[in-house]
């Protein structure tokens, strides 16, 4: 009953700072509107029992990724008006077509899958091992997906070491 | 009005409307920080996909390769935005449809 | 059903008021401190020995003309120092002050929640801290309070990574995030944290006074510097809510401090036997105890050091702190696993 209720306000939440994001025209409040949406989403991870993801998921989404968007909005997007309305172009058009076709065809294999519950093999809850969500996600990344893991540390250096470079004065 | 107990399948359209709401994000904005924010909205729908579907058959690789988009999201919007910044310093605009030269 | 929310509740508005209380009187603490160090007495005509200062300044500020600057964007106006404050508040929620204490009979435990990603928790909440500053100096639309809001940011999350690696050596030390387990920790290792892992405590400390703009690493807020950084624009209680704001992080790092590495409840010397008599004394007037010290202790760096340069302060937090962070805690693996 109060999951309901949760999880109603969150999904109200998430999709309202969604349509915010996406139509408001000063770039700041924009930002502003992802961070609540991002934190809206932790709070749909807690509710599916994924604890760590939901910290991660403020600590390096809300806390890192959008402060760098912030930064990135205040060093250049100072002295510039907000962006015009697009207007009736085609391509706006053609935009929001193929977002309803996009929701319609995801609606479609929703129905289908809830209206055939056999063909997804219901698995059966494993015993409950007494170990939290953060030691079980550290026991798989280390054991099953050490090399995704040695990849993703690879690739997050690649990137810092590229943003440097091309964020660089050319001196 | 005693309401419906939460199944996966919310979480699932939740997950697929926020993902048209970031395809409408990136077809129609043209400042192109919006169109990259966007698409960090269609990745976080993507991830509370894969967390249904960890929650729902009770596997953890749903949250590891979650943890896995969250780090290429965060790598991609660096890299991404290094490239803005370097842009605006060259031509002063971040409207896409003026992005459209390779040398000026 | 009820009590199950009842306590949590009761739990909450008891902490908040504690800490608003607490962080209204530490602002006559610092200022008695300070005084004392530079020998003289300090606030003294307010109350007995100056004792009422904090009520004479709440009203001050509270009357107070409220001004917004012009073509300020009020919303974000508005909502930067709330943006600042409410971090600083819920960090409380996962302090453990003592593990169990009894109220008119009730033995209830004196923490909110003991969620096991604790630690993680008031990691992320800090990072969450951020955005008042930045949103604070973008929303007073002048030129001075945007880059000592930008300059201060960055402050704060380049020394986050360095507080990220010495909180992971002591999670590695301890096995667990969660703070109860790490104060459990202690208790079965026999020893306190700050013994083992000083190098942590140090990093600790210093990336503290950082993360809280505090001397000597307050160049963002300070009056000398982009003329009063970037709360200039703000009057009345706006401007109070980013001091308290400031307070009470203090209060949360030293508490983060206590636990992670006194021992929180823990009497000194648990495990000895015939200092018993030190049970008498409950173990969350241990834990206030362990926070004051700490308190005291950044309160006392303020009256003696002065400010690092900006570029001295991002040299110290990305060439020194960060690698000897991550070295610590290569180190604290190594010797964990070996033995």
């Amino acid at each position: 009953m109060l999951e309901s209720i949760v999880f109603y306000t969150l999904a109200t939440l998430i999709i309202g700072f969604g349509v915010l994001v996406v139509t408001t025209r000063n770039t700041v409040h924009c930002v502003l509107f992802l961070v609540a949406n991002f934190l809206c989403v932790a709070m749909i991870y807690v509710l599916l029992a994924a604890e760590f993801l939901a910290i991660i998921q403020i600590l390096v989404y809300a806390g890192g990724i959008v402060v760098l968007y912030l930064f990135v909005v205040m060093l250049v997007n100072l002295q510039r008006q907000p962006a015009t309305a697009p207007g009736r172009r085609p391509q706006a058009r053609a935009g929001f077509a193929l977002a309803a076709v996009m929701l319609a065809e995801l609606s479609a294999i929703l129905v289908f899958s809830a209206s055939h519950p056999a063909s997804v093999a219901a698995a059966a809850p494993p015993a409950p091992s007494g170990m939290g969500n953060t030691t079980m996600v550290g026991l798989l990344l280390y054991s099953d997906y050490l090399v995704p893991f040695e990849v993703a540390s690879m690739l997050l250096l690649v990137a810092m070491v590229g943003a440097i470079i091309l964020a660089r004065k050319d001196a | 009005m005693p309401l419906t107990p939460i199944t996966p399948y919310h979480y699932l359209v939740l997950s697929a409307a926020l993902f048209s709401i970031g395809v409408v994000g990136v077809m129609v904005r043209r400042n192109i920080i919006i169109v990259l924010m966007s698409i960090e909205l269609m990745l976080n729908a993507v991830n509370i996909n894969l967390a249904t579907f960890s929650y729902q058959l009770h596997d953890g690789a749903g949250q590891v390769f979650a943890m896995f988009i969250i780090a290429v999201a965060a790598a991609e919007a660096a890299v991404g935005l290094g490239i803005i910044l370097a842009f605006y310093r060259n031509k002063e605009t971040l409207n896409i449809d003026e992005m459209n030269t390779m040398r000026w | 059903m009820t009590s199950s929310y009842l306590v949590p509740l009761l739990k909450i508005v008891v902490i908040l008021n504690a800490v608003l209380v607490s962080v209204t009187f530490m602002t006559l603490l610092e200022r008695k401190v300070i005084a004392w160090v530079q020998v003289r007495l300090g606030p003294m005509r307010v109350g007995p020995y100056g004792s009422l200062q904090p009520i004479a300044d709440a009203i001050k500020l509270l009357l107070k003309e409220d001004i917004t600057p012009a073509r300020a964007d009020k919303w974000v106006f508005t909502l930067a120092p709330i943006v600042a404050m409410v971090p600083a508040l819920i960090g409380f929620a996962v302090i453990p002050f003592d593990r169990e204490a009894s109220f008119f009979g009730y033995r209830v435990s004196l923490f909110v929640a003991d969620i096991n990603v604790g630690l993680l928790y008031l990691v992320s909440i800090t990072s969450i801290g951020v955005y008042g500053i930045i949103l604070a100096g973008y929303a007073s639309n002048s030129k001075f309070p945007l880059l000592a809001g930008l300059r201060a940011s960055a402050q704060l999350i380049s020394y986050e990574i360095a507080i990220t690696m010495m909180l992971v050596s002591i999670v590695v030390m301890a096995g667990t995030l969660s703070m109860v387990g790490i104060i459990d920790a202690q208790y079965n290792a026999h020893v306190w944290y700050m013994f083992v892992q000083p190098v942590a405590f140090v990093i600790l400390f210093i990336g503290g006074l950082a993360e809280t703009n505090r001397a000597p690493f307050d160049l963002p807020e300070a009056e000398q510097e982009l003329t009063g950084g970037y709360h200039t624009e703000y009057s009345g209680m706006r401007f109070a809510l980013f001091f308290l704001a400031e307070y009470a992080n203090m209060i949360v790092v030293s508490s983060v401090a206590t636990t992670l590495f006194v021992g929180g409840w823990l009497r000194p010397f648990p495990n000895v036997q015939w200092l018993g008599v030190l049970d008498y004394v409950p173990g969350w007037l241990w834990f206030l105890l362990k926070t004051f010290v700490f308190i005291y202790v950044f309160l006392w760096i303020r009256a003696t050091l002065p400010r690092y340069r900006y570029d001295q302060l991002m040299r110290l937090g990305w060439k020194v702190l960060i690698p000897l962070g991550i070295a610590n805690l290569i180190v604290t693996a190594t010797l964990k696993v070996l033995f």
